[in-house]
Order: C-alpha cells, then sequence, then structure tokens
C-alpha cells in the first residue's frame, strides 16, 4: 500500500498540488467539467488522500482522470492551496507510463492526439500546423476555414505569413537545425520514451480488441478513438 | 463595494510590464488561425510605439498544446521553454513577451515552480546543455502581449482614429471581455488584476471609449479543455461551455467581445457558426452573430487600418457590423483578394448565421 502514492509524490506537481484537502467541494462547484461530465475534482483529491494503491491504480484506469480540460479553475478557488488540475496531469503522465491509459475509452484517446499534435511538434516545430488541420476532421471550424485550407499560401502571404520560408515571421520554416535540438532534447528528457509507450501499449490494445491499426491516421482504431463516444460520460443527476 | 470602489481596488493591482527591448516568441493557435493579429501587434509597436522587439527565427512552439493534451512529459516542455530563454539570452535580450497565454501560463508556472524547487532548474540546465549545448539566464521581465498593449493603451487612444462609440448614436459601445484561463487563475498575481477581477482588457475597452458587461458567465472558460477540442469526440464539452457563455451574455446585447487568449476567440468565433448550425440560434442582431476580436485587432481598428490587414476576413463571424458601428470605412469587395488584389473566391455562407 501507498507505492503508486510515492510515485505519483515524486513529481514536483503533485507535491504542489496536493497539500490537504477539507472536502469543501468549492473546486467542483466551479468546475466546467464537473458540470459536463461525471466528474468530481473533491472526489478525485479525495481519493489520493487515501493513499489506497487499489484506489489510485483504479483511477489511472478509469475514465475520471481524462475528463478535465486543465483550465485550472480550481486552482483559483481551493482555500486551502491545491490544485486537482495540477494533480490531473501528474495522474495522466502516470497512467501513460504504465500503460492504463488504454484501460478507459478518454484515455485511449491520446494516440490520436500523440499522431496529430505530438508529430506536428517535432515535424514543424508548431502543435498546429494548417496545412494538417483538415477541414473534413474539423467542420466546426466552418465555411471560413474551408476557405482558407483551399487558398492556404495565398491567405497566408495575405494577412503578413512567411509561410514556410526562411527567416523569422509567422509559420516560417523552422531551420532543420532547431527541429534536431527539439528531437534531442525529447530523446534527453523522456519525450520520445513517452510517445513509445504510447504507440507500444495502444498497438496492443488495438490486438486485444481486434482493430486494425496501422502507423498512419487512416484505420479503424484511429478512427474510433477520434469519433467514438459511448454516451456514458455525462452527469449523473 | 461600489463598482468604483472596486474599479480603484484593482487598477492598483497591478503588474510590472516592461516598457522597451523585447524578446518575442509566437503562438501556435494565432499564426494558424489570427496571423493578422501578430503581424498587427509588430506594426503597432515598430511603426506607432517606437520600440525594439526581436523576433528569433530559431524559437519554436513551447509545447504548450502537447504539454496540457499531456503527451509532452513536464520535463520535455521546460527544457524547449530553457531552451527559449537560452535564445533570448543569446540574443541579447531580457524581458521576454510572449504571443500566448497558454505559453505564458507555463512560463510563469516553470519559473515558480525553479524557484521553489532549485535542484530542478539545475536538472532542466543539465539537460538543456546535453542535448543543445546551449545555457540560458531567466528573463528580468515576463510579458504577454496583451499585457503590453494594455501599458500602451493611452497612446494609442491618443494617435487612434476611431474610437468605441456608436457612430449612429453616440452612445459607448458595449463589450464582453474574456480572459483566458492561463492568463491569471494559477497565478493571479502574475496578471493585472488578478484572476479575480483581471483589468487587462477592461483597461483598453474604457480607454478606448467603450463600456464594459458584467454578466453571470463572465469568468467561465471558453471550453478548449486541450484534448477536450483536440478529439472530435469530446468536442461537446467545448462547445457546451462557450453556449453557456453566449446564452448568458445575449441578454445584455454586447456588440463585440473581446479576448486575450488565442484559443479564445477561435471558438468563440467557431462555436457561434456551430450552435447556429446545430440549433439555427444566432446572438447577435438581425441573425448576425457577436463579433469576437483580439486585442490586436480592436487597437488596429481604433488606429485606422485597413480591416483587411488586420485579418478581420478569416472570421465566420463577419465584423461588419461593429465596423459600421463605429463608423470604419470598408471595402466589401476587396475583403476576399489575395496580396495582388486577385479574386480567391469566396467562402460559402452558413445556413443561418449572416455572413453576406
Amino acid at each position: 500500500m501507498g507505492k503508486l502514492y510515492d510515485r505519483l509524490s515524486e513529481d514536483v506537481r503533485f507535491v504542489e498540488g496536493l497539500k490537504a484537502c477539507l472536502n469543501c467541494g468549492t473546486c467542483t462547484a466551479i468546475c466546467p467539467a464537473a458540470e459536463f461530465y461525471n466528474y468530481q475534482p473533491r472526489q478525485l483529491v479525495d481519493i489520493l488522500q487515501t493513499h489506497d494503491d487499489d484506489a489510485i491504480e483504479a483511477l489511472l484506469k478509469s475514465e475520471t482522470i481524462w475528463y478535465c480540460g486543465e483550465c485550472m479553475s480550481c486552482v483559483t478557488r481551493c482555500p486551502r492551496g491545491n490544485a486537482p488540475g495540477l494533480l490531473i496531469t501528474v495522474l495522466r503522465a502516470t497512467s501513460q507510463d504504465l500503460g492504463y491509459f488504454v484501460e478507459s475509452e478518454k484515455g485511449r484517446q491520446q494516440l490520436a492526439i500523440k499522431r496529430t499534435v505530438g508529430e506536428w511538434i517535432l515535424k514543424f516545430g508548431y502543435c498546429l500546423f494548417p496545412s494538417e488541420i483538415l477541414p473534413e476532421m474539423h467542420p466546426e471550424q466552418g465555411p471560413i476555414w474551408e476557405w482558407e485550407h483551399e487558398h492556404l499560401e495565398e491567405v497566408m502571404q495575405r494577412l503578413g505569413a512567411n509561410y514556410k520560408k526562411a527567416g523569422p515571421g509567422i509559420l516560417r520554416k523552422i531551420p532543420d537545425e532547431d527541429l534536431a535540438e527539439i528531437r534531442k532534447i525529447f530523446d534527453e528528457t523522456g519525450g520520445t520514451e513517452r510517445y513509445q509507450k504510447i504507440e507500444d501499449y495502444s498497438k496492443q490494445k488495438a490486438v486485444e480488441m481486434g482493430i486494425h491499426l496501422d502507423n498512419g491516421m487512416n484505420n479503424d482504431y484511429i478512427h474510433k478513438i477520434y469519433t467514438t463516444n459511448n454516451n456514458n460520460h455525462g452527469r449523473k443527476e | 463595494m461600489n463598482i468604483e470602489g472596486k474599479r480603484r481596488v484593482w487598477k492598483d493591482y497591478q503588474k510590472e510590464i516592461a516598457g522597451d527591448n523585447f524578446f518575442y516568441v509566437r503562438s501556435c493557435v494565432r499564426q494558424n488561425f489570427f496571423p493578422g493579429s501578430e503581424k498587427t501587434f509588430l506594426r503597432i509597436l515598430k511603426e506607432e510605439l517606437h520600440k525594439d522587439i526581436f523576433e528569433n527565427a530559431a524559437h519554436t512552439t513551447c509545447s504548450g498544446i502537447g504539454y496540457h493534451s499531456d503527451i509532452v512529459p513536464f520535463e520535455t516542455t521546460m527544457t524547449i521553454v530553457a531552451r527559449q530563454f537560452a535564445l533570448m539570452t543569446e540574443s541579447g535580450y531580457e524581458n521576454f513577451a510572449t504571443s500566448c497565454i497558454t505559453s505564458f501560463g507555463l512560463y510563469t508556472e516553470i519559473l515558480e515552480t525553479w524557484h521553489h524547487f532549485p535542484e530542478v532548474e539545475e536538472r532542466i540546465r543539465k539537460h538543456l546543455k546535453n542535448a543543445t549545448g546551449r545555457e540560458f539566464s531567466k528573463p528580468k521581465n515576463l510579458s504577454h502581449a496583451s499585457d503590453i498593449i494594455f501599458k500602451f493603451r493611452k497612446e494609442i487612444a491618443a494617435v487612434g482614429k476611431y474610437r468605441l462609440i456608436n457612430h449612429y448614436t453616440g452612445k459607448p459601445l458595449r463589450a464582453v471581455e474574456h480572459i483566458g484561463c492561463h492568463y491569471s487563475r494559477m497565478f493571479p498575481s502574475k496578471g493585472i488584476g488578478g484572476a479575480e477581477y483581471p483589468y487587462v482588457l477592461i483597461g483598453m475597452i474604457e480607454d478606448w471609449g467603450g463600456e464594459v458587461i458584467d454578466y453571470p458567465e463572465r469568468r467561465h472558460c471558453c471550453g478548449f479543455g486541450f484534448r477536450q477540442y483536440l478529439i472530435q469526440a469530446n468536442r461537446g464539452y467545448s462547445l457546451s461551455c462557450s453556449k453557456k457563455k453566449f446564452d448568458s451574455m445575449a441578454p445584455y446585447k454586447p456588440d463585440f467581445i473581446l479576448t486575450n487568449c488565442p484559443g479564445c476567440p477561435m471558438f468563440l468565433d467557431r462555436w457561434q457558426y456551430t450552435i447556429s448550425e446545430m440549433e439555427g440560434i444566432t446572438y447577435g442582431e438581425n441573425g448576425h452573430g457577436i463579433p469576437v476580436l483580439t486585442y490586436e485587432e480592436l487597437a488596429g481598428m481604433i488606429l485606422g487600418y485597413d480591416p483587411w490587414d488586420l485579418g478581420l476576413q478569416v472570421h465566420q463571424v463577419p465584423v461588419e457590423p461593429l465596423l459600421d458601428k463605429m463608423g470604419i470605412p470598408y471595402n466589401a469587395d476587396s475583403k476576399f483578394l489575395n496580396k495582388e488584389g486577385a479574386s480567391m473566391g469566396k467562402p460559402k455562407a452558413p445556413s443561418f448565421l449572416k455572413f453576406y
């Protein structure tokens, strides 16, 4: 008992985020996620306070830890200086490092984020890149984005971007030597290892679920994790 | 406490903002969706305020969206941020100015972490040295771009051609201001006015002639939620947060929404379209939406810049009703032309939201 708690406590964000919860529920009252999902940050902090490994393992495998939007509204309001939003970042990191994330529908979505935002950071040096933000994956972006996407180079030029070109400026081509430094930072600090774990555990899970997963974005597993909602996540009245 | 008293208290609750010699780092979201805003920020600082602001082409994303969607470890993000600081140091600057609120929150969080856990800073310095050979000094001043526009808001008003006054009625235009969550929720002392009464956008609106609306869901998140938007299956969360805000602000009939976060203007703009398609609801006057602006777009309008140089043509909710109210002239025929003046065609009209 307590090994998982000890592991979590090695992260400075956990130390900063969990002092002593008095269960007042202010965090839950202010939380946008608690209003939408079956989620209570108060309950989450209460479970952590027990130091109970079985309960913490169940949490790491649950849908619960994936509901938070990391807006950090809870941090402003907690009268004891706890930060449930910060604890979430540690729980999610641990869930991925131990492979528990694939046990929940929301957790499995991490592969789709890794293969989009995660790869764009390494490929382009930006978290987002306009040529990759496909209108068919983003119908909410509306006809304006369809139009922009169709005329991307001209629109970016009109708005003063230095799109895909050398030198400073908006959406410039980040030099290869600088992208190489980012990749070295990933290797040095555990970023590459995190990406690999997300890939490896997801591939194992895809085999277990009998759903096709290859190395790209156009396969059944990615489609399923990107679009499926079992409609059982909502707040229980 | 009456409103005047509140204003006095929170106007004093300010932070130190450098006045010149800025090292500028860009925002991933803004470069993609509101490139005109970053262009305008640099134009205002250089051409109107005659400030020194420098961009090093070697800088990259801070990895903030990856960090807050939990695929990038904190250790990695801290080291990428350390690299940005190294580029600042190598370029001979000490005042760090960031375009993005997610980045601003992260830079603040990381500097605070290093302050409380010096051993972490030492570890990150070693990581950076091992990976890149670089070393860094920490910034003497960390400001968000909206802090800097706030600092110079009176100078902008003094040379401005337009004010936030309704051209037809002579009354102040009514604005909803929306502050990005990571501006001051975690570290209230790092934002002007703190987390309770953030004054950064209010100061601009009031000094440019407008009136600020107080409404029940004023401080609710726009709903980005990182993974809650990035994954299609989760977007109901994101949409619901924005809808809650629109429903709450609509009775106060705002003329526009002003934001200081990269994501918020995009979501508050696009979700109005989505809600109109899903439910046929529009929140502005006569089938229009409520125009959503970045602070640079608004500053550029006050200064009389061409609306299409500001990038107002890439808003899904048209800004023309606000331009009309402010008496700002514009050429509707040139809205969708390229740099050479040739047509790029036109976006399709939404089903309900008035676009043309």
